[in-house]
């Protein structure tokens, strides 16, 4: 059985003008221990879809359709003393600014105990002895001092790894990390991320990665989402979309990478930007900024396909796959 | 490490004496004296029993015979009675230290109250929003609508005249306690909902939520210590209130009766005799009201310039 199952995940949002779709029929399953990583632009809908899955999304945002099965429990009708039973307990998450992830007013300690002892029958020196020995595993040095500190006491990157501490106190089976390093700096950004692969696979911890740095998603994921305008449009194992992207949007994207281009040269960017979530046209869309663009995906959303060792949503990734390598080379 | 280890841990107090607080504090002389005169006050009225010469609630210490002697530096005094004595032969200084306790007493009983009842409401309100927060906010505002003291004078009459006055005057501290600190809670309130909507999108409460803690831990543990410096500066200026209200209520005839003066009742009762010659009756216990409510005030200024973000930024 799969750790996490989610099955055409649709959330909408009530807005004063009907409702806005921001996450469009998203299916996705990780198995125990399975690194994913969702990637795309801002807005494509990476976060919404980690707030789903913590159930944690607040209004106007409400899940309109779908199941996310976690441990084969649905717990998109789980009342919320039982889904607050779970999160952090056996689901957890990182966020991007460790700067203000934490409470500025409570000690490192007194934080740490707190999770604790909301999801344990502890007393204090049981939580702070697990605490003290958390820190270790996440290489902070002195930890019983760091115990008696408060947050702005310390540097980002020590932050983010009281953060993933705090995340691991409680052992879950699955950590949602959503862009931790992009408020850090390059070096801390590498040690961060080299951390969190080797307590995830030590411990057999399934992470879902929320990222748009691909280089990020290359290193530390074993399968791969790429995400559009609230749609999933390209699933496969990383390695795969890395080297060999099917859709004309991670075609896009990997050829945006500084590294594809000689200095002095632009960058190959993608013309256009993302569709409003108000305005999502009606057929495929990425239509209006896509080079290959038919009738069909005009007129008609793409259904995803199997293509190539991966799933891709493109009515056109048959006729396309072949020449715009070549067009590659050229 | 070893070099960090070897130097001793400061002290709380020196810490208190180092941070940006106690530094704004020394450097600011205004609230240097304030917090002098505050505290001189404070501790006078808390050893009334021990300080002064007279227990002005003790019928037998009483002579009528005493009545109105002016105070010493004037001809014909006393010199027992320092700042001479009131209509009834009470030593004055005794009874105003006396007075000053009941004051401040119940300046803060009926402060603490009202940010009981305005910090959990405006809490609930901030945190849990939607209708919920437009009917609390909207009893706010009918509250604020009456004036305090109309409706401390219409309750206090009321109650007067339902327990009659002898049972009134035994409890009438509790009473004013009480009304003064519930018709002035919506102050709180509308101050803590509007910290808490600044507070509840910042990323640590979604943290908080995240690690699975409840709406209460939540509310309690993580926003309102992250709300707690509005509540520090309107409490100052709440207490300052609740004392003058107080003695205005007592002054009216509606507050702590003439055997059990307050400030309040103290001016009101010299207030009969100040045309008759016997000005320090009023005027004595007056100065003190108005310096303890100065003080207070001025020491709120400032909390509220030190805690004040936007006046220290860079």
């Amino acid at each position: 059985m799969s750790l996490l199952s989610v099955r055409d995940l649709t959330v909408k949002f009530a807005m004063r003008d009907g409702n806005v779709t921001a996450l469009n029929q998203v299916s996705f399953d990780l198995a125990r221990g399975e690194r994913l990583g969702i990637v795309g632009e801002s807005g494509a809908g990476k976060s919404i879809t980690g707030f789903s899955l913590m159930n944690l999304l607040s209004s106007p945002g409400y899940i309109a359709d779908g199941t996310i099965q976690f441990q084969g429990q649905d717990i998109v009708n789980l009342p919320d003393a039982k889904m607050r039973n779970i999160r952090g307990n056996r689901m957890a998450m990182i966020f991007q600014d460790p700067m203000v992830t934490l409470n500025p007013v409570l000690t490192i300690g007194q934080q740490m105990v707190e999770t604790l002892k909301a999801h344990r029958r502890l007393s204090k020196a049981e939580a702070e002895q697990i605490a003290i020995m958390k820190l270790r595993q996440v290489y902070i040095p002195s930890p019983e001092e760091r115990l008696m500190q408060y947050p702005h006491e310390l540097s980002g990157g020590m932050r983010q790894r009281i953060v993933i501490a705090i995340v691991l106190l409680l052992d879950p089976e699955l950590i949602i990390a959503d862009e931790p390093t992009t408020a850090l700096d390059v070096t801390i950004q590498a040690d961060i991320m080299e951390l969190l692969l080797e307590l995830c696979q030590s411990a057999k911890v399934g992470l879902i990665l929320i990222t748009h740095d691909l280089g990020v998603v290359s290193q530390m994921t074993d399968r791969t989402l790429v995400m559009y305008a609230g749609r999933i449009i390209e699933a496969g194992s990383t390695r795969e979309i890395i080297n060999d992207p099917q859709h004309p949007y991670t075609q896009g994207l990997i050829n945006a990478l500084p590294q594809q281009t000689a200095p002095g040269q632009r960058l190959k960017q993608i013309p256009g930007s993302m569709p409003s979530l108000t305005a999502v046209p009606k057929g495929c869309p990425f239509e209006p900024r896509c080079a290959f663009a038919t009738d069909v995906c005009r007129s008609t959303p793409p259904e995803i396909v199997r293509h190539a060792h991966v799933e891709v949503a493109c009515h056109e990734v048959n006729r396309l796959h072949a020449p715009q390598q070549e067009g590659q080379s050229a | 490490m070893s070099i960090l280890n070897t130097i001793p841990e400061p002290s709380r107090w020196s810490r208190i004496k180092k941070s940006k607080i106690g530094y704004s504090f020394r450097s600011n002389p205004v609230a240097v004296v304030s917090m002098c005169i505050f505290v001189c006050i404070t501790i006078m009225a808390l050893l009334a029993p021990l300080i002064a010469p007279f227990d002005p609630y003790d019928p037998a210490q009483i002579d009528i015979m005493n009545s109105e002697y002016p105070p010493v530096w004037i001809d014909g005094a006393d010199p027992q009675f320092l700042f001479g004595t009131d209509d009834q032969g009470r030593d004055l200084w005794s009874t105003i230290l006396y007075g000053t306790r009941l004051s401040l007493m119940i300046g803060l009983c009926a402060v603490t109250l009202q940010a009981v009842i305005g910090i959990s409401i405006g809490l609930i309100s901030g945190y849990v929003g939607g209708r919920l927060d437009s009917l609390l906010m909207r009893l706010a505002d009918i509250q604020l609508s009456f004036s305090t003291l109309m409706v401390a004078i219409i309750f206090l009459a009321v109650a007067q005249a339902m327990f009659g006055s002898e049972l009134f005057s035994r409890y009438a501290i509790y009473f004013l306690i009480a009304v003064i600190g519930v018709s002035e809670w919506p102050q709180y309130a509308r101050t803590v909902r509007a910290t808490v909507l600044a507070e509840k999108k910042k990323e640590y409460v979604d943290s908080a939520r995240v690690l699975g803690f409840g709406p209460l831990r939540i509310m309690v543990r993580h926003i309102l210590p992250n709300s707690l410096s509005p509540i520090f500066v309107i409490s100052t200026v709440q207490v300052a209130n609740a004392i003058i209200s107080e003695a205005s209520l007592s002054f009216l005839g509606l507050g702590m009766p003439p055997s059990q003066p307050s400030l309040g009742s103290l001016i009101s009762s010299g207030f009969d005799y100040i045309f008759s010659g016997s000005w320090w009756i009023t005027a004595i216990p007056g100065v003190v009201l108005v310096v303890l409510v100065l003080v207070i005030n001025l020491l709120g200024d400032w909390l509220r310039d030190v805690l004040n973000p936007k006046l220290h930024k860079g």
